[in-house]
């Protein structure tokens, strides 16, 4: 029995922490947002060549074929160092779509592109949990391929070479990025270090997986969540050790404020909350591919339950570094607002509690 | 990651349940400490290598090899089937595995066997009025006259002193050293003249709580454990296990599916507690963190398997998130049943006999008791965090 990482694993998150780390500073990060740089190349570049890109590609296509357990330790590097780096969508959802639902054609003609960080491809799948209203993509096939019409909002990874587009009975549709009758339009959101997008259809074509359907979708958007979980416990980690050093070294009524009992209790009660979501991410990762049966259940519930505990880390953390906090020139709001949009994005915590309700048979 | 435990404890798993289906008839209940029929369930299960499990047979004990898996097993196996898995107490949990660590050869043959059995019910006595969080300032004091120590002071917080052969129990011996070196961790009997035994009823009504007082009393001096001064090293041998009991995830899955059979079956207006969208999000947020602390034990647990693992901080969180859950999970069981949720006692609409209201309370009693949740959230700050202690006053 071994409930952890291997030394793989260990030595995985550490490369990928490292490489971050040193490229993916706050000021880059700053630099991002501030230009609205929409894609930062050279860091795509850079974890593709650690293998990040293609790490749940089969070798066969130019991946790593790894697990979806090493894919979280990525997903919470990047959120550790809020790197500006598309990954959920490109690097997990879309990939893990082709070789479920792809056909042999279609997986040897992208997945290696993706591996290689050559191609970034985005994923419009949100009006599958929770369209507003004028949302919505419909499919017609005809002889050449699907023709879509309508609208997907909050397009993940928007930056992209290509979308990956649920239509609403969750047939699945490849469309490049100059597709004829194809807007595009970027959605400012809270989070500036992860564009985000609407598509409007109108009459495009498309490429169909073959595969589709309601339960692909859902373990495509079971992925999505598990990164974004992932996501959040790297960033609401780094937040509790940014609180902690800051206690450790700033000095009121002459002491540092980290041996106040208040402060530290704030401390005390982030790493409570958070340090079980650890364990909850590696079990939910691993019913991935072990326990397939319950890994819905696991997706819908960590999510919801990192989201909640992350909210208060988020809140917890920016108190204790007082006015600074609230700072721009800190820059600490860059972890509060990744958490927030992950906490949005997939499902939201009420939204996905009932989800898992639904899993167990316990409301219709 | 590998989650099975591998063939050779599946076969130890079905061993284990074959021997609960066969005897499930003679178990005892637990916590009854005097009763007969518990007795001879716990001398039952010593045999079979179920209680008393690494204790060596030349004291008493199944004299196994300690095998981590092998006593998850044995410890889930018998929750599942709602048999009594023997006797508990502070005796047996606290008590037995110090003398093993630090006790004289002469301690370990005349205690641990007649405590392992029953025969022999100890009570411990830790906190005093004034030392309850700062325990190292208790002041019940131990003065030696001849061949005994005098013993003068009083206990609180004293489970089961009321139904003690015996006490395990820390005297402050050495006035003039530093707290934490003054202390002596004595035996001594419940019988012993000059002890008076006051029931101290609790929320729940239980007459569970003592206050113990001591009027010169007089224990012989070699019914010490350690050396004089060395009671606090003493007590801390196993006060850390202590913490990791109090919120046990397996019982908190265990209260999570009675609640889940609860509001499915009562009903409001006709209506399941469960189709209340309210009530149901609360219900699935309860079981978000059931599963939280549910995975962190099982991290726990693997770091105990596989040394190069830390889970040191998942481990200091246990007993502050496991007592605080379990004392909301109840409450939801409370809020859901309305009106009904008030019943207690006798009242002939109970359902689970009352639990609810019980354990809600209990639990309460637990985030206090045990190292409150202010203390956990010290240790977790110092020594998880590596955060500054509060300086002295000067």
């Amino acid at each position: 029995m071994q409930f952890g990482l291997s030394s793989e694993q260990t030595l995985l998150k550490d490369s990928v922490d490292h490489y971050v780390r040193e490229r993916s500073s706050l000021q880059r990060v700053r630099q991002f947002a501030a230009n609205d740089e929409g894609r930062a190349s050279d860091l795509l570049l850079g974890l593709a060549e650690l293998g990040v890109c293609g790490l749940l590609i089969p070798e066969q296509y130019g991946g790593v074929g790894l697990s979806p357990l090493d894919a979280c330790l990525v997903a919470e590097s990047l959120g550790y160092h809020v790197a500006p780096v598309a990954f959920t969508a490109s690097a997990a959802m879309v990939p893990t779509a082709l070789l479920l639902a792809g056909s042999d054609a279609q997986r040897s003609a992208w997945l290696p592109k993706l591996a290689a960080g050559r191609m970034l491809v985005g994923a419009a799948l949100s009006e599958l949990c929770g369209a507003r209203a004028g949302a919505g993509v419909s499919a017609k096939l005809t002889a050449a391929g699907s023709q879509l019409s309508g609208r997907a909002l909050h397009v993940l990874d928007f930056e992209a070479d290509a979308y990956l587009v649920a239509d609403s009975g969750c047939g699945l549709h490849w469309v490049a990025v100059d597709a004829p009758g194809l807007t595009r339009q970027r959605l400012d959101s809270v989070d500036r270090t992860r564009p985000i997008g609407e598509l409007v259809f109108n009459q495009v074509m498309a490429q169909p997986l073959p595969g589709g359907g309601a339960s692909t979708c859902q373990r495509i958007l079971d992925l999505g969540r598990l990164m974004l979980a992932a996501d959040t416990l790297g960033a609401a980690q780094s937040m509790v050790d940014q609180a902690v050093a800051y206690a450790g070294q700033r000095e009121q009524f002459g002491r540092v404020i980290g041996s106040f009992q208040a402060v530290k209790h704030m401390c005390a009660e982030m790493a409570a909350g958070l340090e079980p979501c650890r364990a909850f991410v590696w079990y939910a990762a691993h019913a991935i591919t072990d326990t397939p049966a319950e890994s819905h259940l696991l997706a819908c519930q960590l999510k919801a339950h990192i989201s909640e505990v992350s909210r208060f880390v988020a809140k917890t953390a920016t108190e204790v570094h007082g006015g600074m906090g609230f700072t721009d020139l800190l820059g600490l709001h860059y972890w509060f607002k990744r958490i927030g949009m992950n906490r949005q994005l997939l499902g939201t915590p009420e939204r996905l509690r009932l989800d898992a309700a639904r899993a167990q048979g316990l409301v219709a | 990651m590998d989650l099975s435990y591998g063939p050779q404890y599946e076969v130890f798993r079905d061993q284990v349940r074959g021997f609960i289906q066969s005897n499930r008839d003679r178990a005892g209940s637990a916590g009854s400490p005097r009763d007969d029929n518990a007795r001879a369930w716990q001398k039952l299960l010593i045999e079979h290598g179920y209680a008393a499990r690494t204790i060596p047979k030349e004291y008493g004990g199944a004299g196994l090899a300690p095998d981590i898996l092998q006593s998850r097993i044995i410890a889930q196996e018998f929750a599942r089937a709602g048999v009594s898995a023997g006797l508990g107490g502070q005796g047996i949990s606290m008590l037995v595995p110090t003398l093993l660590e630090v006790g004289t050869e002469e301690q370990k043959r005349q205690f641990i066997e007649p405590t392992i059995r029953g025969d022999l019910v100890w009570c411990q006595g830790y906190s005093e009025p004034g030392a309850g969080s700062d325990l190292a300032s208790l002041r019940t004091s131990g003065v030696l006259d001849g061949d005994d120590w005098v013993v003068n002071g009083q206990k609180i917080w004293t489970s089961t002193a009321h139904l003690a052969d015996w006490i395990f129990c820390l005297v402050r011996t050495e006035p003039n050293a530093p707290k934490h070196q003054g202390i002596s961790f004595l035996l001594f009997r419940m019988d012993t003249p000059g002890i008076e035994i006051r029931p101290l009823i609790d929320m729940t009504m239980n007459p569970n709580f003592n206050e113990v007082f001591f009027s010169n009393v007089r224990v012989p001096k070699h019914q010490i454990v350690g050396k004089r001064g060395d009671g606090w090293m003493v007590a801390n041998v196993i006060l850390k296990n202590e913490r990791d009991s109090l919120a046990d995830p397996n019982q908190s899955l265990a209260r999570l599916n009675l609640l889940i059979n609860l509001m499915k079956t009562e009903t409001v207006d006709s209506k399941p507690l469960i189709d209340d969208p309210q009530f149901l999000d609360r219900l699935m947020r309860i079981q978000g963190r059931v599963m939280a602390m549910q995975y962190n034990e099982l991290r726990v647990l693997s770091s105990k398997l596989n040394p190069g693992q830390d889970a040191s901080l998942a481990r200091l969180v246990t007993k502050y998130q496991g007592t605080e859950l379990r004392h909301e999970l109840e409450a939801l069981a409370i809020d859901a049943m309305g009106e009904g949720g008030l019943g207690y006692g006798s009242n002939p609409y109970l359902r689970d006999a009352g639990s609810w209201q019980y354990w809600y309370m209990f639990y309460l009693g637990l985030i206090i008791g045990g190292g409150t949740s202010q203390i956990q959230k010290n240790i977790i700050s110092e020594r998880g965090l590596g955060m500054p202690r509060e300086p002295k006053l000067a």
